[in-house]
């Protein structure tokens, strides 16, 4: 399965991933609109030491942790991408204790929320993969 | 004392209502222009620092922002520009020569936009490249004056060493160290790629990019850095650089601070050590001495690589060129006074040489006078800026051309001009890791090959137009061009009519 | 591999379903489920009474699960289990044979025999869907709802029904709240923000006597209430396992694959006690994602598959009126302790031995995960890495080799 993968040797550290997620999962038409003066939830986010940086999001894992400790059953693996159902999640953050990644996180409404590769997102495709400057973040499969 | 005030060349121009503060201009800029401020909540900018690379501009992903030139102008004055007086300031607070980067930028006439090109009409129809076979493949190297034959009377086949290009052009010398590793990563690929050459510059040959060695010319400069055995066996060609257009008759200096790591092992000299490569070559004072080194480099590569010799085009060019030709040298690369470098003297870059395209002009004519221009190729660059400049080279006698500005702009370089600082935030002409990682040449390689595969298609369309259908045919094929707004003494250097005769 | 039959009908179970399907596709598969519902995730219980997840929404698999998976559902209550004929009796004298079977039975609150409980009208527990349905009846805007234990359970209880009642009181005998998962700095942060949402307490302080709408608490303190939950603890159900000579002890004893001391039959859940790999000692984790890892493991295993459990710890990840506390692995006495308090949070770091032994957050738990796995897989920490993780999760502590090999590949 194809899934997004970071090389930190190309990664900036611009964040412009984290943006362009944000947007991509806004639902909104503009950028500034979507995120101008309001907090930014991104499904992949930067991190950095000693001048490496480095872009984390979903492994979509073959077997996750998150899926197995869901108190709602909330998060399950369709087509072999791990997807939360934000209607059922009741934000226990659970997922977000569990996953060894970081990779998910509280949202906008308190639900958790996490990289589903802009599968059914207006993107998609990854958004931080279109939208990386240096082709850091690859979408492909390993 | 305190320096007379400038006020800055540029302003940046953000757009409050689009700007979401997403801190990727703060981050990406070398300069240190942009920064948030956490009390006010909003990006504010020094413009005093900005050189207008355009890199924040490229990545803002609102589109928020855009540098513009200041118009706080001091009083207009047709003799004493702005930019004359400011110099003086300059050079009235620190004392020293105004450096500058990349080409000539002054309004200085471009003879390639005054020469136009040739179609077919009617007779001797035009040839449709997607239908018809198109051969751009040119070979470079001294070529054999008549057929030879053996004792049995078979013809004898064995030329002297060739350069093989799949087209006209080759990346032109940039040293690592004036630019980065992943920028050399970039042509080299590229150039293996194309089936072109790159050129290594006066830098030395990265071992990595050995394996690229059938793609690479190496340059021997007069510094002589990065120069041993390996070095010229790995190459395609050996060129020996006697001088560069951006700077005739001056010599180069990489400052201590870039030479550091691998830099300094590829140039073979100690780190920190400032690479300072000398005005003239300190063992050739005449057309023998260099006759001297081209046999020296042909013996040490066993007369298996064409050697290059590279000079600027200066006011007697034709004179030089034909020493050269004399000298054994396969191949004369002349670099015109548009040509660009990682930093020289303003004066020099602005002042000093010729324009390419009267230099090749009187070149190619006086080799042929002298009846010894097949003892060598012709390759010209000095901002050769696109295929039409290419064609017009061609034709106006050039082997090939050499590019080194088209192939910096298409791996990101905007032309802000401030190489020397080394501080290059498209990861270019810098040695700063945190700035190299920023040209990856995965993307390097790819644009440059697009690039190149987009002037072989516009070459193509060109020649098919004249009904020339290869590189070879339109060589010196000065009747398929013609000047416009030029003297009678420009087109008679150029050796071509004007239009409408 | 002949039958498979599950007692209980918790996330255990759905574990186990999953894990005998995951090996085997076609065997039957019973399940005896005491509660009649669908599965359902039963830490909603609190979220349902708030109003934030609603009965359709609170099932833990969807409505097909069974029918999907080849299940077959009976709702009763197993009273005997016949090891050697392989038979469960149920309490309508229904007998269930089976090949290989998994006690997936969860816990049942504990409830102290309380002088004077007959006495209160209206009492209950939290620990059921009917509990939390029945106690939802009894909640009126003016109701005063004193809730015996600050535990999990309790402040959960309370934090649900807190918009919908007049006031709510808790007492634990603890001089802390949440003192099972939670060191006192860190339960004075987590207090001080439920005092702020108007919930008032009575610490190092319970209930001992009732009298109709009154408590009679230890320290003599009287408290009148209209509604009376208690949330004291809960208790393995080991009945049954205990019946068939399974070895119990606070839960029912099992191994590395979820085997109790009697062939074929599995234990996972609650009701079992199993190998807490923070502290190296038995117990019982009774957390949801640990019911439904051992469950799987068991159903792999009955199924002839091959699965074993050794690293889990306990966690907890919890939220009250906004404020998110995640917790992980055990507090050493001896650790040294790296603490952090930033606006209402407090982070704090046990480390021993050079591992991270356990952390609390309270506040921004944002990529605590991180964390968590190092208590898991008790990764030695230099200095260097230490420092990087005071400041914050991430995987920065890892050498690029090891960064690349955990987020290069398909894990």
């Amino acid at each position: 399965m194809k899934r997004v993968y970071v090389n930190e040797d190309w990664c900036l550290g611009c964040h412009l991933c984290e943006y362009n997620c944000a947007y991509a999962n806004s639902g909104l038409d503009d950028m500034v609109k979507a995120l101008k003066g309001k907090p930014v939830f991104a499904n992949v986010h930067i991190e950095e030491a000693d001048g490496i940086t480095y872009a984390v999001s979903c492994r979509h894992c073959k077997d996750p942790l998150c899926v197995r400790s869901c108190i709602a059953g909330a998060i399950s693996i369709e087509d072999g991408a791990v997807k939360i159902d934000r209607e059922k999640c009741v934000g226990c953050l659970t997922c977000v204790l569990v996953c060894p990644y970081g990779a998910v996180a509280a949202g906008a409404n308190g639900a958790a929320q996490k990289c589903e590769l802009c599968l059914a997102n207006s993107c998609g495709s990854p958004a931080c993969v279109k939208g990386c400057p240096n082709n850091a973040i690859v979408y492909e499969e390993r | 004392m305190v320096e007379h005030f400038i006020y800055p060349e540029f302003e940046v121009e953000r757009n409050k209502d689009r700007c979401i503060a997403c801190r990727v201009c703060e981050r990406q800029c070398s300069n240190e222009v942009h920064r948030f401020d956490p009390e006010l909540g909003v990006m504010v900018a020094d413009e005093t620092k900005c050189v207008n690379c355009q890199r924040c501009v490229s990545l803002c992903p609102t589109r928020a922002l855009k540098i513009v030139k200041s118009d706080c102008r001091l009083r207009e004055n047709a003799n004493w520009s702005d930019e004359t007086i400011k110099e003086i300031y300059k050079q009235a607070n620190s004392g020293g020569v105004l450096l500058s980067s990349m080409g000539n930028p002054k309004p200085l006439p471009v003879y390639w936009d005054k020469i136009l090109i040739n179609a077919s009409q009617v007779t001797n129809p035009p040839i449709d490249p997607l239908r018809e076979p198109m051969e751009t493949k040119v070979f470079l190297g001294k070529k054999p004056g008549r057929i030879k034959r053996d004792e049995n009377g078979d013809i004898v086949t064995d030329v002297t060493p060739q350069l093989e290009l799949s087209m006209p052009v080759m990346f032109s010398a940039m040293s690592y160290g004036s630019i980065s590793y992943n920028a050399h990563a970039s042509l080299a690929r590229a150039a293996t790629e194309l089936g072109i050459c790159y050129n290594t510059g006066e830098g030395g040959l990265h071992e990595d990019f050995y394996i690229y060695g059938p793609n690479t010319v190496v340059q021997v400069a007069s510094g002589r850095f990065g120069v041993h055995k390996n070095y010229l066996e790995a190459a395609a060609a050996v060129e020996i650089k006697m001088g560069q257009g951006a700077k005739p008759g001056i010599g180069g200096h990489l400052p201590g601070a870039k030479i550091v790591g691998d830099v300094s092992r590829t140039r073979m000299i100690p780190e920190g050590s400032d690479a300072i490569s000398p005005a003239p070559h300190h063992d050739i004072y005449s057309i023998e001495d260099l006759r001297q080194l081209v046999y020296s480099l042909k013996e040490a590569t066993e007369y298996k690589k064409p050697i290059i010799v590279k000079v600027a085009a200066v006011h007697n060019i034709a004179a030089i060129a034909s020493g050269i030709a004399r000298s054994g040298a396969d191949i004369i690369a002349i670099d015109g006074f548009r040509g660009g470098t990682g930093a020289a003297p303003t004066r020099i870059r602005d002042n000093v040489g010729i324009p390419i395209e009267l230099a090749l002009a009187s070149v190619d004519q006086r080799l042929r006078d002298e009846g010894i221009r097949n003892n060598v190729s012709l390759v010209v660059g000095g901002s050769v800026r696109s295929a039409a400049d290419v064609v017009k080279a061609v034709a106006l006698g050039a082997d090939a051309v050499y590019v080194a500005t088209a192939a910096l702009l298409a791996m990101g370089c905007h032309l802000c001009r401030t190489c020397q600082s080394g501080k290059c935030n498209w990861g270019i002409a810098t040695q700063r890791p945190d700035l190299v990682k920023r040209l990856n040449p995965d993307i390097g390689s790819r644009r440059l090959v697009n690039l190149m595969d987009a002037w072989r298609h516009e070459i193509k369309e060109l020649m098919g137009g004249m009904g020339i259908n290869s590189i070879e045919s339109l060589r010196g094929n000065r009747l398929m061009l013609r000047g416009v707004g030029l003297t009678v003494k420009e087109l008679e250097i150029l050796g071509i009519s004007h239009a409408g005769e | 591999m002949g039958e498979y039959l599950i007692i209980g009908n918790g996330t255990a179970a759905v574990g186990c379903i999953e894990g005998i399907r995951s090996t085997d596709r076609e065997s039957g598969i019973t399940v005896i489920s005491a509660e009649e519902h669908h599965v359902y995730s039963r830490p909603l219980i609190s979220y349902y009474l708030e109003g934030k997840t609603d009965l359709e929404r609170m099932l833990y698999r969807p409505k097909d699960f069974y029918g999907k998976n080849g299940v077959k559902l009976i709702y009763g209550r197993a009273e005997k289990l016949d090891p050697k004929k392989r038979t469960v009796t149920l309490a309508d004298k229904q007998k269930k044979t089976f090949d290989k079977l998994c006690i997936c039975t969860g816990s049942s609150p504990f409830v102290p025999k309380f002088e004077g409980l007959e006495t209160v009208k209206k009492h209950f527990t939290f620990m059921t869907l009917d509990d939390s349905l029945a106690l939802e009846k009894a909640l009126t805007k003016d109701s005063r709802v004193l809730i015996v234990g600050a535990g999990l359970i309790g402040l959960k209880c309370a934090e649900g029904i807190m918009g919908r009642v007049g006031s709510v009181t808790v007492c634990d005998l603890a001089d802390r709240v949440l003192s099972s998962i939670l060191d006192s700095e860190c339960a004075a942060v987590m207090q001080e923000h439920l005092e702020k949402q108007g919930m008032k307490f009575m610490l190092g302080d319970t209930a001992v006597k009732f009298k109709g709408n009154k408590a009679f608490m230890k320290s003599g303190a009287e408290v009148g209430f209209d509604i009376l939950v208690l949330a004291v603890g809960v208790r393995a159900e080991t009945g049954l396992a205990a019946q068939a000579g399974c070895e119990v002890n606070r839960g029912i004893i099992i191994n590395d694959t979820m085997q109790t001391t009697v062939n074929d039959i599995y234990a996972a859940g609650d009701c079992s006690e199993g190998y807490d790999s923070s502290t190296g000692t038995n117990r019982v984790l009774a957390i949801l994602p640990n019911a439904y890892m051992q469950g799987r493991c068991a159903g792999i295993n009955m199924a002839g598959g091959e699965s074993s459990l050794n690293d889990l710890i306990p966690m907890n990840s919890i939220g009250f009126f906004g404020l998110h506390c995640a917790t992980a692995g055990a507090y050493p006495a001896d650790a040294d302790i790296f603490e952090e308090k930033s606006g209402n949070g407090i982070r704090r770091l046990y480390v021993k031995d050079d591992c991270l032994a356990g952390f609390i957050i309270i506040g921004d738990v944002n990529r605590a995960g991180v964390y968590t796995s190092l208590v898991r897989e008790k990764t030695r920490l230099d200095e260097r890495a230490l420092e990087m993780l005071k400041a914050s999760p991430s995987l920065a502590i890892f050498s690029p080799e090891i960064r690349r090999r955990k987020l290069g590949g398909a894990v």
